[in-house]
């Protein structure tokens, strides 16, 4: 049996749906449970002193004074924790020349950034902690620092890591046909110049740890705020020395992740290193200024670009260098490298084109360390592409619509591989452009445009098409050697009341992971959504599983959830067609009854079902089988990774004067396979927005020459507040993949990568007739002065 | 982080504030709201302070008028600036200014007085002061002083108020038929610190301008004051170019601050009718 | 320390209804206080520096920043949190339009949120959008883009005024002033 997903009127119709959250009425009553709400008996916390260097050579380290301090009850050092635990380096395999030092959860010889964390305190109060850490005496001799991407590679900069010999951590050219002799000979050749800023997550929740060690049992428990328990399960084991199976991660309520939350933090691991050591429950909670040090930054590409087209304005092909810092260590375990990688896969993505080049350099630096955040490289290819896209638009006078309509990937050209080398399964960029087009009423905008101009108001149209990775295959971490799981799980279980249960490896940070499962598996079975209850993010109890990230819950664990779902409903019914002297293939459960599939006639309640397995199993056939738990584990297959694509366009309105952008609206038509629920979909798109608005217009950690952070605050580093966005429309094409019968895909990312190109071509849109433009984020009132010649000193 | 702070205590009049503060010798810190206090404590850019919550002398909050002056009292709040009638009716310069301060929580709790006492050179009301041409009322250990306020700040973070003293009041000339009040900045966010901002006063048809945002302290920008007092908008904001003294930062350079501050006036003076 | 300083403070408080005495370490925020001391963890803790709007609760029935505040200063002042208006019913219109809309992601903003919007769904009137915008722009959402709070918010105003019959607008002194003042 398959779904009948284009009628709406069959049976058990949730997938498609939308069906409010099941945990969003406790959130909203202040009933969450995020880590720093747990407090254990006999519980303390601890305190980091970071390194106010970005580079020096640690010397003498006194601790008395923060020893002696009331309230602080040990102190450790980088050696202390060594003796526990393992150092990691952040390396891939299939990543060719990748190099790493070694990374310890305390710095031992040598402070890499600001930041870093150096000496631990514990207290038994958060606030004990930091004075005990305010009294701790570090001996820094500072080091010569790398700051600047562009010089990192010159013969004349340190090498920051002595034994790797440079500061590249890695390099990767992408590149397919004859790129040279293209843009020679091309009828126009368009170039620029463009930078993403370094960015950092801010998830409203810090990242926070409580780590339990159980002498008694030899078993670890660490609650953390976190989107990958499995992972993390592994890595503290094999770092700590501890076996697996005696390490349990448990990720409750998560205040936000984006990425943030699936790496290996030094004081994360250096917390349940002290746990071990003290053999109490250990807490750390960073606070806000640590974060922005702390916590994984992203993004800071700097790269140069050339576009080639032919007479008729037909792409021929792309031409990139593109360069990113990534702070002095590749994180661990999926590698700094994969924002610069995705970059060469990524940039001319929706377009057809044969000639190619792509070349990232990743280096080291004294700054933060950079890492997978939400859209990872999209918005860096993206915002190259369309910046590409839409000058060569302008310049050769063709309308930007018109442009891409000339260039995108026919909807019927699937499946396909690109020149940068992607396998494309089925996409609908012509589809979702007419979608888009109509949404925003394109040509009515030009005319206001047209018409405002004339009166001196300068507003623009941004339009950004993009492709978005989504549904990772172990091509993604596996191949290289890390235990990152591609593959996530699901068990569904019926109990008595004919009420589910379904526990699943996918991980709930916000984006509604309880509710499509929920919708997923009553479909499955055959309940209403209400009857069914979801548990995530505990290792003891959830199938092994990758959990969430790289927007691969809904396609990866939703399958499992399917699949699962689907074993119990066969398993349910074959029990009811024993009781019912009938045949499983005439029955079907519709909204927790068993019933005749053809007339639709009520049989038996799933609650008699369960009623008679659990209580009175004697009245069955011997030999019956009769568990009604099963587990289903998916992985894609056909494809590394299933695409997604979409377009997004942007109006602004910039005060030629001030340089201030208004944000009028936005709009983005995406196409994420099978919409499970199209509330949380619009929701993730809009949230994701917002998030590349922040990146086109706000968003930017500066540090200085010396490798200080100028803005590590909320008051300095500007996220986007409600009073600036604007109101977004949101659209969708489905084209389900065939990789799965649920035929979902990501849509995690879809608004952060395409939000911040849309806005950057329609500040251009806006100024061009004033003979600017701006490729360099954030688009800052200065900047866009600058770019007018406003501003020249 | 976590506030740490060397004591705390409640002082229930003035006479008792200044005696704690003696007490303190030096270390002592007058806790009025706590927006700006309370938040580098947080930030740890100050420590150890022994804190003499003022928050409960009754003598210090509320607007009434005294004369030809508008005395408002220190611990009178933004949100209260912001709807009291009679600093509508007589000072509407500060509500005008008292929205524009961060956000409704933080207006909830922030004081008039704390605010010009910590003398953040982008904060809006030292700027109104000088504009308004306000007076600083200042208890000490020998009595009342009166402070005219374009002499009370003296650079950043720093004030004429002394140590023993605490900021009890300003008071305002009150509001003539016909005197004009205008604020405006520009600020990246709502409710974020301005990269730069003008309070003005037109009385009689003369202009008092104090800038914030635009240097090291609230300026008052008397060449360009003199220039829109005759009429001349160009040359007031050739003027305020050199009036100002901006410094940059992650949010701007002082050169983007100082063309700022020229559109700022350009857009007052039609607000104004000037020119 | 002088004798007229203390590092440790007697409270009596009214939280949610119920009176409450306790000591507490003079520099101790609020916040940690209601979290940790007495386990009302429905309000969060986001920056500690006053910009991010999670710990907003109600003193004396205004809206402050629970991180700004030391409970030290609130001798005698009646607090309600997340918990306590859940309880008494007051913003249960508000809860169930943010989870029909879905205006909550991770919820670590929401019961700061909430907190906020209160003040504008009780004064009369139905605010704009724009009003809305403006009044909850100091409470920090990464997840939602803002959209769905803010229509959640309006959907309420129009609610509530609907059964009043209110028709003057709410928290608009605060919009006019910044839309005339800025740049």
């Amino acid at each position: 049996m398959t779904i009948r997903f284009d009628d709406p009127n069959r049976p058990n119709s949730y997938i498609g749906r939308t069906v409010p959250r099941p945990n969003a009425g406790r959130l909203v009553a202040g009933r969450g449970r995020y880590v720093d709400d747990i407090t254990l008996p006999r519980m303390v916390h601890v305190a980091f002193v970071r390194s106010p260097h970005a580079h020096a050579r640690i010397g003498a380290i006194e601790t008395g004074e923060a020893e002696t301090l009331k309230g602080v009850l040990r102190v450790f050092t980088g050696r202390d924790l060594a003796e526990v635990c393992t150092p990691w380096e952040g390396k891939l395999l299939h990543l060719e020349g990748m190099k790493t030092p070694p990374q310890h959860p305390l710095a031992l010889d040598r402070a890499c950034w600001v930041g870093e964390p150096v000496v631990a305190v514990v207290g038994r109060t958060r606030a004990d902690a930091e004075a005990g850490a305010a009294l701790v005496e570090v001996e820094f001799e500072p080091l010569p620092v790398v700051t600047d991407i562009r010089t990192a590679l010159d013969p004349d900069t340190p090498v920051l890591h002595e034994a790797l010999g440079d500061n590249l951590c890695f390099r990767k050219a992408n590149e397919k046909g004859e790129v040279d002799r293209i843009f020679a000979e091309a009828h126009k050749v368009v170039e620029a110049s463009f930078k993403t800023a370094r960015h950092t997550g801010v998830t409203l929740e810090p990242r926070v740890i409580l780590v339990d060690w159980n002498a008694g049992d030899g078993e670890m428990t660490a609650h953390v705020s976190n989107q990958a328990p499995h992972m993390l399960q592994l890595l503290l084991a094999g770092h700590l020395d501890i076996p697996e199976s005696r390490v349990r991660v448990v990720c409750g309520d998560v205040g936000g992740s984006f990425g943030v939350k699936v790496h290996v933090y030094p004081d994360e691991v250096a917390t349940a290193a002290i746990a071990k050591i003290m053999e109490r429950p250990v807490k750390f909670t960073s606070d806000r200024m640590e974060a922005f040090i702390g916590d994984i930054h992203a993004r800071d590409h700097e790269a140069t670009g050339r576009i080639a087209l032919d007479e008729s304005g037909k792409i021929l092909g792309f031409d990139v260098d593109d360069w990113t810092g990534i702070g002095p260590y590749s994180i661990y375990p999926r590698t700094s490298a994969v924002e610069g990688l995705q970059v060469t896969n990524l940039i001319g993505g929706p377009y057809v084109f044969d000639h190619y080049r792509c070349r990232t350099s990743v280096v080291f630096q004294n700054k933060g360390i950079c890492a997978q955040y939400r859209a990872v490289g999209h918005p860096v290819a993206v915002a190259i592409t369309e910046g590409l896209v839409d000058k060569a638009a302008a310049e050769m006078g063709i309308d930007p619509i018109e442009l891409r309509r000339r260039n995108l990937i026919a909807d019927d050209a699937y499946p396909l591989t690109t020149a940068a080398g992607l396998k494309l399964e089925g996409l609908s960029h012509h589809r979702s452009l007419d979608a888009l087009v109509e949404a925003m009423d394109y040509e009515a905008l030009r005319a206001e445009q047209k018409a405002l101009r004339e009166k001196g108001i300068h507003r623009g149209i941004g339009i950004a098409s993009f492709i978005e990775l989504t549904n990772p295959s172990p091509f993604m971490y596996g191949i290289g050697g890390a235990r990152i799981s591609a593959q996530d799980g699901c068990t569904v279980r019926m109990d008595p009341d004919g009420s589910v249960v379904a526990l699943t490896g996918i991980t709930e940070q916000g984006q509604g992971t309880e509710a499509i499962m929920a919708q997923i598996v009553a479909e499955a079975v055959g309940v209403s959504p209400q009857m069914v209850r979801i548990v995530t993010g505990d290792t003891r109890v959830t199938p092994f599983g990758g959990g969430t990230w790289a927007s691969r819950g809904a396609g990866i664990g939703g399958e499992a959830a399917l699949q699962a779902g689907r074993a119990v409903r066969g398993q349910a019914l074959e029990v009811a067609a024993s009781m019912l002297q009938a045949k499983a293939g005439d029955l079907d459960i519709r909204d927790g009854i068993v019933v005749d599939a053809a007339t639709g006639e009520e049989r038996m309640a799933l609650s008699e079902v369960g009623r008679v397995v659990y209580f009175r199993g004697d009245t069955l056939p011997k030999g019956l089988p009769r568990e009604l738990m099963q587990t289903r584990h998916f992985i894609t297959s056909n494809y590394p990774y299933a695409f997604t694509n979409g377009v997004q366009a942007s109006y602004v309105e910039v005060d030629v004067e001030t340089g201030f952008v208004k944000l009028l609206k936005h709009w983005c038509v995406e196409d994420c396979g099978r919409i499970i629920n199209p509330l949380l979909v619009d929701e993730q798109i809009r949230g994701g927005i917002v998030q590349g608005i922040g990146a086109a217009l706000f968003e930017e950690i500066c540090y200085d020459g010396e490798g200080q952070i100028l803005n590590g605050t909320m008051a300095d580093y500007l996220v986007p507040m409600s009073g600036e966005m604007p109101d977004m429309i949101i659209r969708h094409v489905e084209t389900p993949t065939e990789e799965s019968e649920l035929g979902a895909k990501g849509a995690g990312e879809a608004g952060t990568a395409g939000a911040p190109a849309a806005v950057m071509n329609a500040i251009n849109d806006a100024i061009r007739p004033l003979g600017g433009s701006v490729t360099h984020m954030p688009f800052t009132p200065e900047r866009i002065l600058r770019a007018l010649g406003t501003i020249t000193d | 982080m976590k506030a740490s702070i060397g004591g705390y205590t409640r002082a229930e009049t003035v006479s008792h504030a200044l005696s704690l503060l003696a007490e303190a010798n030096g270390a002592g810190r007058l806790l009025a709201g706590g927006q700006s206090l309370i938040a580098a404590l947080n930030l740890g850019t100050t420590s150890g302070d022994m804190l003499i919550d003022i928050a409960g002398i009754g003598a210090l909050r509320g607007a009434r008028i005294d004369g030809n002056r508008l005395i408002i009292g220190a611990l009178t709040r933004h949100a209260d600036i912001a709807s009291d009638p009679l600093i509508a009716e007589h000072a509407p310069l500060l509500a005008k200014a008292a929205p524009l301060v961060a956000h409704d929580a933080i207006r909830n709790r922030g004081t008039i007085g704390g605010s010009l006492a910590y003398a953040d050179p982008a904060a809006e009301y030292p700027a109104c002061a000088i504009a308004l041409d306000a007076t600083i009322i200042l208890e000490g250990p020998n009595g009342t002083r009166q402070v005219a306020a374009q002499d009370f700040f003296l650079g950043l973070f720093e004030t004429a108020r002394a140590d023993d003293e605490i900021l009890a009041a300003i008071a305002v000339p009150m509001a003539a038929d016909g005197e004009r009040h205008v604020i405006r900045e520009a600020a990246r966010r709502s409710g974020d610190y301005a990269l730069a901002g003008l309070a003005v006063v037109r009385r009689d048809g003369r202009h008092r301008i104090g800038a914030f945002a635009l240097g090291d302290r609230p300026l008052l920008c008397e060449g360009a004051m003199a220039a829109l007092d005759g009429g001349d908008i160009d040359g007031a904001v050739a003027a305020l170019a050199t009036d100002v003294d901006p410094t940059s930062d992650t949010q701007a350079s002082a050169a983007y601050r100082r063309h700022l501050a020229g559109v700022l006036l350009r857009r007052i003076a039609i607000d104004l009718g000037v020119g | 320390m002088t004798d007229s300083f203390q590092s440790r403070i007697d409270l009596e408080m009214t939280i949610n209804g119920e009176a409450v005495e306790l000591t507490v370490p003079a520099g101790r925020h609020l916040i940690d206080v209601l979290r940790h001391d007495l386990g009302l963890t429905g309000s969060h803790v986001g920056c500690e520096h006053g910009v991010c709007g999670a710990c907003t609760i109600l003193v004396d029935d205004s809206t402050v920043r629970g991180c700004l505040t030391l409970a030290a200063q609130l001798q005698g002042c009646e607090v309600w949190t997340i918990e306590g208006l859940t309880e008494k019913g007051v913003i249960a219109d508000l809860q169930k339009a943010f989870v029909e809309r879905n205006a909550l992601q991770c919820g670590y903003c929401t019961p700061g949120m909430l907190a906020s919007a209160k003040a504008l769904v009780e004064a009369e009137g139905v605010p704009s959008r724009e009003t809305i915008r403006e009044h909850m722009s100091g409470n920090y959402c990464r997840c939602t883009g803002y959209e769905a709070i803010v229509d959640a918010i309006e959907t309420v105003a129009r609610q509530r005024a609907d059964e009043t019959g209110a028709r003057s607008r709410a928290g608009e002194t605060v919009a006019k002033a910044r839309a005339g003042a800025r740049s």
